[in-house]
């Protein structure tokens, strides 16, 4: 299978010679009137790891799915690196393009979850590699997901006939990823990896970026996305850099610096370390029974590994202080989701209706909505929390992630709840909203609001009074003030798994 | 005029006065101010039943009730029967009608959320229940309905069958709910993302109650009207309105998905509905050629009409 | 390898063994091999129509039409089957095809399918009705005698529904292409994404359901020996109950053969045994719905116990 014979000839570390797996000769698109990427060059040649940086909209998801045929350029062409014999023939782009992307051994792991959760592990493997028909075809692909899940993930448990929607969601990824790393006929060459980390725990994304490493390093090639600076300077030996629908950037990791790489995708670094604030005193507001509390003022944050209880604790206490039955006038709390699409947006509405959401209770005037208030309110929040369109009317799908996210904190802070509750809700948002977010949230906590935070991101813990750390779904520490440091809490994380 | 054309419900409005025009054409023995009051009177009654249905489906996938039927039966025959043909009883049956509704609805969505069936199966299963009910109470007998309620079901007004006005009435009420009032905002949210609407603070186990209440009382009422106009309940009353239902709500241009909505498409859709049937019955046609142009029209409309849903 | 055995198989199994318990208990007569042929006779073609039910609510779609195409089939194979077979089976075949054809146009322009197969429903009722204005008709000999064989040891309807069962699992559940087919039940986008073609996809599913649909509506006239373009039309709400009973799900692609035939036999017994207990026709339909909601209910207790 050309894997093995075709890995020495092409040397390592991004071998300038090598033939690219995948070249772009100008190749642009847009959508009607819309530019997302302006004609640029960029190749990804075996033994490189390119980082692909920038924040929302900036153009990263137009040029992976360029790479991976999800659609025809509008001009200019995606060149692959074809195996001998493997000329693709075929009428339409989806014959042509899609059968070249396969040849060429180029794969992706995407952000959203793109496994089929009625399906086994191997089932879904199936479904991406073709030649797992006829006789004996469950066998071969279980065998090649154990292989490909214990190189990447070593000691994982996931078991091959697992049906998908039974695991964990960071096991889900890691499905994901494994697929994309699984031996085929066509073996891997150039995996594209799609925020591959957002669900991962710091160790499983360890071994993530090792594995990666290694991949590249006997000659496949990765392009990586993703916002977490100090993954990017980990994984990556290029760094491509994306603003406005252009390639501004395309340099060795090396030559930046996180201050630098930060500036190049157009935005100032947010300080270090936040200014410091009185931490609330005061009698606690609320309570779970399982120990969380907060005082009114407070930020709380919920830190720990993904997948310890953190997102069902959060969940639980939202679901308990709002009902099912008894529309509240005055709502007692307001969520935000994470994940926008399962938990957030109304797709089918503005962006005005998605602003009004919650709390419609205060619009309402015998019953029926005051339409004119309720544009007031979208106005004043459009301009205090910057939603970038020029008409509330427009549907919420024709926003950039990052300002339906925005649209989505606008929702919550709109409806005066005193607390407001917060599902991991800067997942693949840009560094330029999120600061600007964190000042939002440290003005309203400031007013007196109580913000409880799920975080997977330690910048984000670090911002708040006081952090609760989840442990195999119980509370296994409680941190205050000073004593909130990375250190501590990835101590608190993993004391009782190594007992384990 | 382009955004005319963008209203989803234009096209159904179209559709049904083509078939108005081309049945119109073949010249029939009661001629068109006939063909209009009898096409205005029984897509009344489609009307009556597709607000209710579009409530439900508006509410997202799954959700629909084929409850209908029975329900109309049920409420007839019993309240039907509870009058005896006695006039002084009219506003009695009336109440017993929407009582029976009102009861369905909640046992309804009771077997929706205490056993977590699909509404399909749970509204087709209590169905089941409804249509012994009405057997039981019936027999086979056909009591005729108060004088006074059957004269007001058949009568006119200004030229115009009364029935109908109770259609347009409670096509502009239902138009008010869905557009402008909170209850149509809550059900339009809930039939686009559950989850979300949950979490903005939307009860929406009430929403959704209230939902199979109102479209099991709109159903009552109908086959209330219906008994009195045609001189009495009969046990396989309701069957039409099972399909005609659902069909009048996708054919004004809701989406069966849920989540979007509109009003003005359900009368059109019933009006379409029955005038393709007579236009098909005067053109001299069988049953069964009938029947299948039908159903052929139903599905190019519906192929013809939709619009892709844009993922991106 | 021993194919394992769902959880979610285990009520519809148990559910239809405490009704044949049940039905033993008041008619002790039917624990024989002609007794229980007697009580699944009707089984064989509610099995067909429930496995092409699930299928097409396996790609994530429910299927209105079900009774009527059924009964089209039936008046289609007592007359033309019957009078000129060629002609007979080259419609069957057509038949199927225009279900495709059907999956296909539903994917391509993305239709609601519960309208389409609505307004089929009318399509299919009309053609029936042309075919046979009146009931009539008769069974092709071959059909007759298969469907009234008597094979040793086990009645043909217990055989034939064991048969329908392990040829849908292994289609379905065990087979690459049957994978496919899931697949487009519980994620769509990524089989798009990896290159297979949605509307071939549907088409096959809706293909597949059509022969299931088609078999139903013959071994229907086997039975019967005779048509009318309302024979069936029941089934559509019985098959989608069936697949519920069985432990399917409506969206999401989770469904389970075996249970959609066991659920199938379940309701056939349903009707059996309220016969057997004399209730009263008016309660009859009744009895039925009312089996169903303890049914479903039982089914909620059990999950409830399991999540414990």
């Amino acid at each position: 299978m050309g894997h093995d014979d075709r890995a020495p000839a092409r040397g390592t570390g991004g071998a300038v010679g090598a033939t690219p797996i995948v070249r772009f000769e100008g190749t642009g698109r847009a959508f009607g009137a819309v530019r997302a990427l302006h004609p640029s060059d960029f190749a990804v040649r075996p033994g490189e790891c390119v980082a692909l940086v920038g924040h929302n909209g900036a153009g990263k998801s137009t040029l992976v799915n360029l790479v991976n045929a999800v659609f025809p350029p509008s001009e200019g062409a995606v060149v692959y690196d074809l195996p001998p014999g493997a000329a693709p023939a075929g009428r339409s782009f989806e014959a042509g393009a899609v059968r070249a992307r396969r040849a060429a051994g180029v794969r992706a792991v995407h952000q959203e979850l793109s496994l089929a959760p009625n399906l086994s592990v191997l089932e879904n493997l199936r479904i991406a590699q073709r030649d797992l028909a006829g006789r004996g075809w469950r066998r071969r692909a279980s065998d090649r997901m154990r292989a490909s899940l214990d190189a990447v993930f070593p000691g994982n448990r996931i078991p091959t006939r697992a049906v998908v929607g039974d695991l964990a969601l960071a096991e889900r990824q890691m499905v994901e990823i494994a697929m994309g790393f699984a031996d085929g006929m066509e073996p891997a060459r150039l995996v594209i990896l799609d925020e591959p980390t957002s669900s991962l725990d710091a160790s499983v994304a360890a071994q993530l970026v090792a594995h990666v490493r290694a991949f590249c390093a006997s000659g496949g090639a990765a392009i990586f996305i993703s916002h977490m600076m100090a993954e990017v300077f980990d994984i990556a030996d290029r760094i491509a850099v994306m603003r406005d629908g252009r390639i501004v950037e395309d340099r060795p990791a090396s030559a930046f610096t996180q201050r630098s790489l930060v500036a190049a995708m157009g935005h100032v670094a947010p300080e270090a370390t936040a200014a410091a604030r009185a931490a609330p005193s005061g009698p606690d507001i609320l309570g779970a029974d399982h120990g969380l509390s907060a005082r009114a003022g407070e930020i709380v944050g919920l830190a720990g590994l993904a997948g310890h209880g953190q997102a069902e604790a959060l969940s639980r206490l939202y679901l308990a202080l709002s009902s099912d039955w008894r529309a509240a006038g005055a709502p007692r709390a307001a969520f935000v989701a994470g994940d926008r699409a399962r938990d957030g947006l109304f797709p089918l509405w503005s962006i005005r209706r998605n602003v009004s959401a919650a709390g419609l209770g205060r619009l309402v005037r015998r019953g029926l909505v005051d339409r004119a208030a309720e544009a007031a309110l979208a106005r004043d929040w459009k301009a205090r929390i910057g939603i970038r369109t020029d008409d509330l009317s427009a549907p919420i799908l024709s926003l950039s992630g990052g300002n339906q996210q925005k649209v989505l904190f606008a929702r919550a802070l709109a409806t005066g709840a005193p607390v407001v509750v917060m599902d991991d809700p800067m997942r693949g948002v840009d560094v330029g909203t999120k600061a600007q977010v964190y000042d939002i949230i440290r003005a309203e906590a400031g007013a007196g609001r109580t913000f409880l935070w799920y975080s997977t991101e330690m910048d984000e813990i670090r911002l708040c009074d006081r952090v609760f750390v989840y442990r195999n779904g119980r509370i296994g520490a409680e941190l205050r003030g000073d004593a909130i440091t990375g250190e501590a809490i990835v101590a608190s994380s993993f004391e009782m798994e190594a007992e384990a | 005029m382009t955004a005319l054309l963008d209203r989803p419900w234009i096209w159904a409005w179209l559709a049904a006065i083509a078939a108005f025009a081309a049945t119109a054409a073949i010249g029939q023995s009661q001629g068109i101010a006939g063909l209009l009051v009898a096409a205005l009177t029984f897509s009344a009654f489609t009307t009556l039943v597709g607000l209710g249905q579009m409530f439900v489906i508006t509410l997202g996938p799954g959700n629909i009730d084929l409850s209908i039927p029975a329900t109309m039966t049920l409420a007839a025959t019993l309240s039907l029967k509870f009058m005896g043909g006695a006039g002084a009883l009219a506003l009695p049956g009336f109440a017993l009608a929407l009582a029976i509704g009102l009861g369905a609805g909640l046992a309804n969505y009771a077997l929706i959320w205490l056993l977590r069936i699909p509404p399909i199966i749970a509204t087709l299963a209590a169905s089941f229940v409804y249509q012994s009910l009405a057997i039981w109470s019936n027999r086979g007998l056909r009591i005729k309905p108060p004088e006074i309620l059957s004269d007001a079901m058949l009568g006119r007004t200004l030229g115009l069958p009364n029935v109908a006005y109770v259609a347009l009435l409670l096509c502009g009420l239902a138009w008010v709910v869905l557009e402008r009032a909170r209850f149509g905002r809550e059900v339009t949210a809930i039939g686009q993302n559950p989850r979300a609407a949950r979490r903005v603070g939307i009860p929406v186990e009430r929403v959704r109650c209230a939902t199979y209440v109102l479209c099991a009382a709109l159903a009552a009422l109908a086959g209330f009207l219906l008994a009195c106009f045609s001189g009495g309940a009969a046990l396989n009353m309701g069957q039409e309105y099972l399909l005609s239902s659902i069909a009048v709500v996708v054919i004004g241009g809701s989406s069966i998905g849920g989540g979007r909505s509109n009003v003005p498409g359900v009368p059109a859709g019933a009006l379409f509905l029955f005038l393709v049937v007579s236009m098909l019955n005067s053109y001299g046609l069988g049953a069964g050629v009938r029947l299948l142009l039908t159903g052929i029209i139903i599905v190019g409309i519906v192929a013809l009409g939709a619009r892709p849903r844009t993922a991106e | 390898m021993i194919p394992r055995i769902d959880i979610r198989l285990l009520l519809p199994v148990l559910s239809l063994a405490l009704l044949l318990a049940a039905v033993f208990w008041l008619q002790p007569r039917a624990m024989s091999y002609l007794g229980l042929n007697l009580l699944f006779n009707l089984a064989v073609p509610v099995a067909l129509a429930t496995v092409a039910q699930m299928i097409v609510i396996m790609v994530g779609d429910i299927d209105l039409s079900m009774g009527a195409f059924v009964s089209f089939v039936a008046c289609v194979t007592a007359t033309l089957v019957v009078d000129t077979p060629a002609l007979g089976y080259l419609a069957l075949v057509a038949a199927i095809l225009g279900y495709a054809a059907l999956g296909a146009l539903i994917q391509a322009r993305r239709l609601p399918a519960i309208v389409v197969t609505l307004g089929m429903s009318f399509a299919w009722g009309g053609l029936a009705v042309l075919l046979l204005p009146s009931p009539g008709g008769s069974a092709p000999g071959w059909l007759r005698a298969l469907m009234t064989a008597k094979p040793p040891l086990v009645p043909m309807a217990v055989l034939a529904s064991v048969a329908i069962a392990l040829v849908t699992h292994l289609v379905v559940m065990r087979s690459a292409f049957g994978v496919l087919l899931r697949g487009l039940g519980g994620n769509e986008r990524s089989l798009g994404k990896a290159g297979w073609s949605p509307v071939l996809l549907r088409a096959a599913a809706y293909g597949l359901a059509g022969i299931f649909a088609v078999l139903a509506g013959m071994t229907l006239v086997g039975l019967s020996t005779a048509a009318d373009a309302n024979i069936a039309l029941r089934y559509t709400l019985l098959s989608i109950a069936g697949v519920i009973l069985g432990g399917g799900e409506f969206t999401g692609g989770r469904v389970s053969p075996v249970g959609a035939v066991v659920g199938a036999l379940t309701l056939t017994l349903a009707g059996s045994f309220l016969s057997f207990l004399r209730l009263s026709p008016d309660w009859q339909i009744g009895a039925q719905g009312a089996i169903l909601i303890v049914v479903l209910a039982a089914r909620l207790l059990f999950a409830r116990r399991r999540a414990r």
